[in-house]
């Protein structure tokens, strides 16, 4: 286990230096929070030809609805945890294709679908403990820009430049590897144990 | 004399502030006890940056970007003078946090599509009303997250699989979602009345304090042994492996149909955010889970 202090725009070599079980930090201006709905809206503007409002190569995309709040005309992030991220597994191979994102943060993991993409482009998946909204905010410093805003302060793509970000652990690599994958087979072989205490045939 | 509704609704801002931001005492203690014990190093990680998180929430910052769906638990004194009062109080005091604290708008319109931008909407905050002797009221705020809700289910079991086909529901459920729901988790079980019933029972288990268990010993014995059972899973705090997958499992039920076993099951994650206070007819307020300070 490594860890790595990486800063946006993150190259193909970089990613696929980092291995499952490693932690990073992410800095720099590269950095958009995407839900369901923004993944949805990225996929259908590059069917149609059209650019979005950032550049996606090379950057860290979260699967978050923050809190955010404005004071004195500018957005801050308030609270941000991660989603979670098996919701995105539809969009998230095609968009990974198509945008060439390093870094997907989010909880819980995703699946074949993605692992395979993340191989394929060179990317990470990383989890980010689920509910810490608080302590996600202190390395989410600058908010730069609310796109698509009218999807909902949840679904919104907001342009961030993080300090820091982190500890992400990387669960998800590009040799293929998913710490989560490992977690279910761990579990499948406790079966049988946890039948018995509940008095349960497998 | 005090305004009723300015009474209610300046508690229940205060209930929904607490809510957000600070844990009740007991899960708190119970995320530190599981740190402890735990050896497995991801687990540790996981428990760790929670306890970090809570640190930085308790200065007034969410402790969850999801701040939930808004629901409130109600026991209403039938003597309480101000009962034609707390609908708008409740509705009033969500769209007042929604903006301070601040609460992330999670009211979203699943006809027309949209969000209402304050928490409030169609049947939205829901009130749980419960009439009960007396002249006092008692809100519990009971604002709930949507990872852990997406998991929660109702299994219509025949009813010959008898007790151990009800654990077995709760266990695959489990083994099923893994840490999805933000695990170590409180997973409230319903068993019997009917659909609607049983997860109406497994959703108020939630709200009992954790490691108090049924006061029917045949309930707590099924409660000790679904602790033990989800706990031997290895999934862990995030499902990332370890010993702590829940913090406490609480069950109760209702009389059945003969033909049906009806099982609910409400899933917490470990941000069990709830917060509550009782409102005397002269309009005293006093807060149960989170005490004014020097009380």
């Amino acid at each position: 286990m490594a860890e790595y202090h990486l800063t946006t725009p993150i190259s193909e070599e970089e990613a696929r230096k980092l291995k499952v079980g490693d932690v990073i930090y992410v800095s720099g201006e590269h950095v958009y929070t995407a839900r369901d709905e923004a993944h949805e809206r990225a996929l259908e503007m590059y069917e149609k030809g059209e650019k979005p409002p950032v550049e996606f190569e090379g950057s860290v995309v979260y699967h978050v609805g923050p809190v955010a709040q404005k004071k004195d005309g500018e957005w801050n992030i308030v609270s941000a945890g991660p989603t979670t991220s098996i919701r995105m597994e539809i969009f998230e191979d095609e968009f990974l294709r198509n945008y060439k994102a390093r870094v997907i943060i989010g909880k819980g993991g995703m699946a074949d679908r993605t692992l395979a993409a993340l191989k394929e482009v060179g990317a990470v998946y990383c989890s980010f403990t689920g509910g810490c909204g608080a302590l996600a905010a202190r390395g989410l410093k600058e908010v730069r820009a609310y796109e698509w805003s009218d999807l909902g302060m949840p679904e919104a793509l907001w342009v961030i430049t993080a300090e820091e970000f982190g500890p992400l652990m990387v669960t998800m690599d590009s040799h293929g590897n998913s710490l989560h994958d490992d977690a279910d087979d761990q579990v499948s072989t406790k079966k049988a144990e946890v039948y018995s205490i509940i008095g349960v045939e497998e | 004399m005090k305004d009723p509704q300015q009474v209610i609704t300046d508690a229940t801002v205060r209930l929904l502030t607490k809510a957000a931001t600070e844990l009740p005492d007991e899960v708190e203690t119970a995320l530190r006890e599981a740190y402890e014990r735990e050896t497995n190093e991801n687990a540790k990680t996981q428990l760790s940056a929670i306890l970090k998180n809570l640190e930085i929430a308790s200065t007034g910052v969410p402790m969850c970007q999801d701040t939930g769906i808004m629901i409130f638990y109600l026991k209403a004194g039938y003597d309480f003078p101000y009962l034609s009062e707390v609908e708008d109080a409740l509705a009033k005091a969500t769209r007042k946090a929604t903006e301070n604290v601040p609460l992330r708008p999670n009211a979203v319109n699943p006809i027309v599509g949209g969000n209402s931008g304050d928490n409030t909407g169609e049947k939205i905050p829901w009130l749980n009303w419960e009439l009960v002797p007396g002249d006092s009221l008692e809100i519990t705020a009971f604002p709930k997250g949507g990872g852990s809700e997406n998991v929660s289910i109702v299994g219509m079991l025949k009813p010959g699989v008898g007790l151990a086909g009800v654990k077995k529901l709760v266990v695959d459920n489990a083994m099923d979602y893994m840490g999805k729901a933000c695990s170590p988790n409180i997973i409230g079980v319903g068993i019997g009345g009917g659909a609607d019933i049983s997860l109406k029972i497994a959703k108020k288990q939630l709200l009992r304090p954790l490691n108090q268990r049924h006061p029917e010993p045949e309930v707590a014995e099924i409660e000790e042994e679904l602790i033990e059972a989800l706990n031997a899973t290895g999934i862990g705090p995030m499902g990332l492996g370890g010993k702590t997958t829940v913090l406490d499992v609480k069950v109760d039920y209702a009389m059945r149909h003969p033909a049906s076993l009806p099982v609910g099951v409400a899933v917490q994650c470990w941000a069990a955010r709830r917060s509550t206070a009782t409102i005397s007819k002269d309009l005293k307020v006093e807060y149960i889970t989170h005490p004014l300070e020097g009380k």
